[in-house]
């Protein structure tokens, strides 16, 4: 089975057989509960609710602050305990909601009930996806409810649900596409309801069979929904590499996928809108891999947002061995947490634990411009041209290089002989040069 | 918890390949040759090569540790320019000019400008560039089967235009042990330095190269095309394929294409530069060889080459991914 891709990238190890096969298992969460108030691109959503307050399951405990933010809805019943700055995951605080439950998930009024999604207007499918405070769960937390509303929604004509899951080690959007198709289906049909034009494709990679037999079978007798092959590499799943492949159009970095005709969801996403339109939940849960060889048993679990990292531990049975590098998301674009005290937010798919770090055991060494990184970039870029450029500070040639055009997903990196810390410069210089542009 | 979790950004993993690795499978890629050399050659080939890897090694180190900078020998570059070298030189060339030339290599065209990945110049040409001019007779005297006569591209050179290549070739340069044919031209039976003369020899190591993606295709087949182009064009020959066959097969042109050109750090890092690169490569080797004095043009080619490899990366930035046919920024 060999399916459409991009120029470029990379195959790291996959290392998917460690919890590919294990079902999704429910998670209840202990201790208190902490919601950031910060889980999303864009401007923070503003407390609701006080100390003292008693909240139900499915409650908007934040409400967005502009047109790009989220709301942030409980996931627990119980009493607010404090509302307070605490630690996110990268190290950094935001005002956070303390909830202290009760156990007894009492829901809201009409919590989990059904919803025939066709009897809605489109702007009601829109509100209610805002209302439940989706956002792209991939790991950009983009909201949604933006995405849903492009400027021309007449010129969608692609609603790609991106099924990819190019990151190693991660198996949540596998599992759930074995899971619950027919949740995934419906998330898609809801979407391709605000768009009459639009076709929806699930893009799949050719490593996951078992997931391309089950979403097509899924997909039988719906004629504007069909499942979309691509090779197996990394990053097949970003959202540039993912349109160029599912459907030959490209977009850079100052264009939308709109721009392109796309829209391009998550699997996770997805089924949260499904759940949300037709199951009147809103997005209180995530699903999670836990891997890496320093568990003791890889799990995927399905937790309820605000729980503590460290407390999901103990379900992969503790670690064998100690870690040597945690990590939130996959090795390639996730991040190194430095404490498992923080919350899980809507965006961590994964706590991915390993015994290694390769990053502190290898040392960087003079570049021997090999151009690995020059074939590897999927953006068709020159890493070490614009990692020499940034390093000397000078952004102008930086820029000139089209370092505005990388995504990091740190193909060149990986492939670096020397071990040079390409992608890292690149951040760091696109962040400057970002900063400048503001002031301007 | 108690130690402390390792930090850093993203990405996490790294490939297994490292700059050693990638320095030892050209080394072996050029094991057929250097074997084919010390048969071809005898003793004499292999002192040379042991002499100008140990020089090049240890003027690495002791350059290094003079100027206090981390030892990096075992990278396995200076090896290889070593190596590199004395494939580059007669058999019968004296130990003690290699010797000046590996130091040469080492110390004035890479460690003077930086070191590895720094020096502008393929430190192995520079060095035999370099011996080529204080030792012209030494480096132009090539001795086989114990007989010291032309190379076969001397030998075409000098021929007689209206005469076929295969009875040129027969009829050597005069001393009649030289004769020669393309076969044995092609299975590296001939005069010529150590690793250049078995081109079936040198094909092997290519194709482990390529095969290993250690190289691509780029430079050497467009470098090879281009020069075929030319010869054809403009040798004198008309559409002669024995004659084709006999510039390919002959000189330093193989071991130049894959080996020499390829060099990673003097050798432009972008697709389309490193397609101009083995043009330009094509039709200054075909100059030097048509036009010019010596029967041999491939090491001046790649060093001027090597020169203009910053302008070359210049002009061939690749157009970012979704920007093809959009025009400045918009």
């Amino acid at each position: 089975m060999s399916g459409a891709t991009f120029r470029g990238g990379v195959h790291p190890y996959e290392g998917k057989d460690l919890s590919k096969d294990l079902p999704i298992k429910e998670v209840m969460p202990k201790g208190d509960m902490v919601f950031p108030m910060s889980q999303h691109i864009g401007a923070p959503a503003t407390p609701i609710v006080a100390k003292g307050d008693k909240v139900l399951v499915g409650q908007k405990i934040g409400e967005a602050s502009g047109f790009i933010s989220a709301n942030i809805c409980s996931s627990v019943s119980g009493t607010v305990k404090a509302v307070e700055p605490r630690m996110l995951l990268n190290g950094s605080t935001a005002t956070c909601v303390v909830i202290d439950n009760d156990g007894e998930y009492k829901g809201i009024e009409g919590l989990g009930e059904d919803r025939d999604y066709t009897s809605l207007s489109n702007d009601e499918i829109r509100d209610i996806v805002k209302e439940a405070g989706i956002v792209g769960m991939g790991g950009a937390g983009f909201p949604t409810n933006v995405k849903l509303t492009p400027k021309e929604p007449d010129k969608i004509d692609y609603i790609l649900v991106n099924g990819a899951e190019c990151e190693p080690y991660l198996t949540s959007d596998y599992r759930q596409m074995l899971e619950c198709p027919d949740e995934i289906v419906g998330g898609l049909k809801v979407i391709l309801k605000l768009f009459d034009k639009a076709k929806g494709l699930i893009c799949i990679e050719d490593n996951k069979p078992d997931a391309i037999a089950k979403m097509e079978e899924a997909v039988k007798g719906e004629d504007r929904i069909e499942v979309k092959v691509l090779k197996t590499k990394y990053p097949q799943g970003g959202e540039r590499t993912l349109i160029s492949a599912a459907t030959g159009r490209k977009i850079y970095s100052a264009k939308l996928p709109a721009d392109a005709g796309c829209i391009v969801d998550n699997i996770s996403t997805v089924i949260a809108i499904y759940r949300a339109v037709c199951k009147q939940t809103p997005l209180i849960t995530r699903v999670m891999t836990l891997t890496g060889d320093a568990f003791n048993t890889p799990i995927n679990v399905n937790v309820r947002l605000g729980c503590n990292h460290a407390d999901l531990v103990e379900e992969g049975d503790g670690f064998k061995q100690e870690p040597a590098k945690i990590i939130s998301g996959g090795p390639m674009m996730g991040f190194a947490m430095f404490d498992l005290n923080v919350p899980v937010t809507k965006t961590s798919s994964s706590i991915l634990a390993l015994t290694k770090d390769q990053v502190a055991e290898t040392e960087p060494s003079p570049c021997i411009r090999c151009g690995r990184c020059v074939s590897a970039c999927p953006g068709n870029l020159v890493p070490q041209k614009m990692a020499q450029a940034a390093m000397n500070n000078n952004y102008d040639e930086f820029v000139k290089l089209n370092g505005m055009e990388c995504y990091e997903c740190g193909s060149c990196t990986f492939v670096c002989p020397a071990k040079r810390p390409l992608t890292q410069t690149f951040k760091q210089a696109r962040q400057y040069v970002a900063a400048q542009r503001r002031k301007r | 918890m108690s130690n402390l979790l390792n930090i850093s950004s993203s990405p996490h993993v790294r490939d297994k390949s490292s700059t050693k690795s990638i320095m030892w499978d050209v080394f072996l890629a050029l094991m057929p040759a250097t074997i084919f050399g010390i048969y071809n050659f005898g003793y004499k080939a292999a002192v040379l090569i042991v002499a100008c890897i140990a020089t090049c090694v240890l003027s690495e180190y002791i350059w290094q540790k003079a100027m206090k900078q981390p030892l990096t020998v075992s990278d396995g570059s200076a090896a290889l320019t070593g190596l590199l070298l004395a494939l580059n030189l007669s058999a019968t060339f004296p130990v003690w000019m290699a010797i000046i030339g590996s130091v040469f290599a080492i110390i004035i065209v890479k460690q003077l400008f930086g070191g590895l990945g720094q020096n502008f110049m393929n430190p192995a040409l520079g060095a035999r560039c370099f011996l080529m001019i204080s030792f012209a007779g030494k480096m132009t005297s090539f001795t086989y089967d114990g007989i010291t006569g032309a190379t076969p591209l001397a030998i075409i050179k000098n021929g007689d235009k209206a005469q076929g290549i295969a009875d040129i070739l027969a009829s050597g340069d005069g001393t009649t042990q030289a004769a020669t044919s393309v076969l044995k031209m092609f299975l590296g039976t001939i005069g010529g330095t150590i690793g250049e003369t078995s081109v079936i020899a040198i094909l092997i190591g290519a194709a482990y190269l390529l095969i290993r993606k250690v190289i691509t295709w780029r430079i050497p087949v467009c470098y090879i095309g281009v020069f075929s182009i030319f010869v054809l064009l403009f040798g004198g020959r008309g559409f002669d394929i024995t004659y084709l066959a006999a510039e390919l097969c002959g000189g330093g042109l193989m071991l130049g294409a894959f080996f020499m050109a390829t060099d990673y750090v003097t050798s432009p890092i972008t697709p389309k530069g490193q397609i101009v690169f083995g043009i330009l490569l094509g039709i200054l080797t075909g100059i030097f060889r048509v036009f010019g004095a010596s029967a041999e043009g491939v090491s001046y080619a790649i060093i001027i080459c090597n020169l203009l490899v910053p302008l070359i990366e210049k002009i061939t930035i690749p157009v970012p991914f979704g920007k093809e046919g959009i025009k400045d920024g918009k």
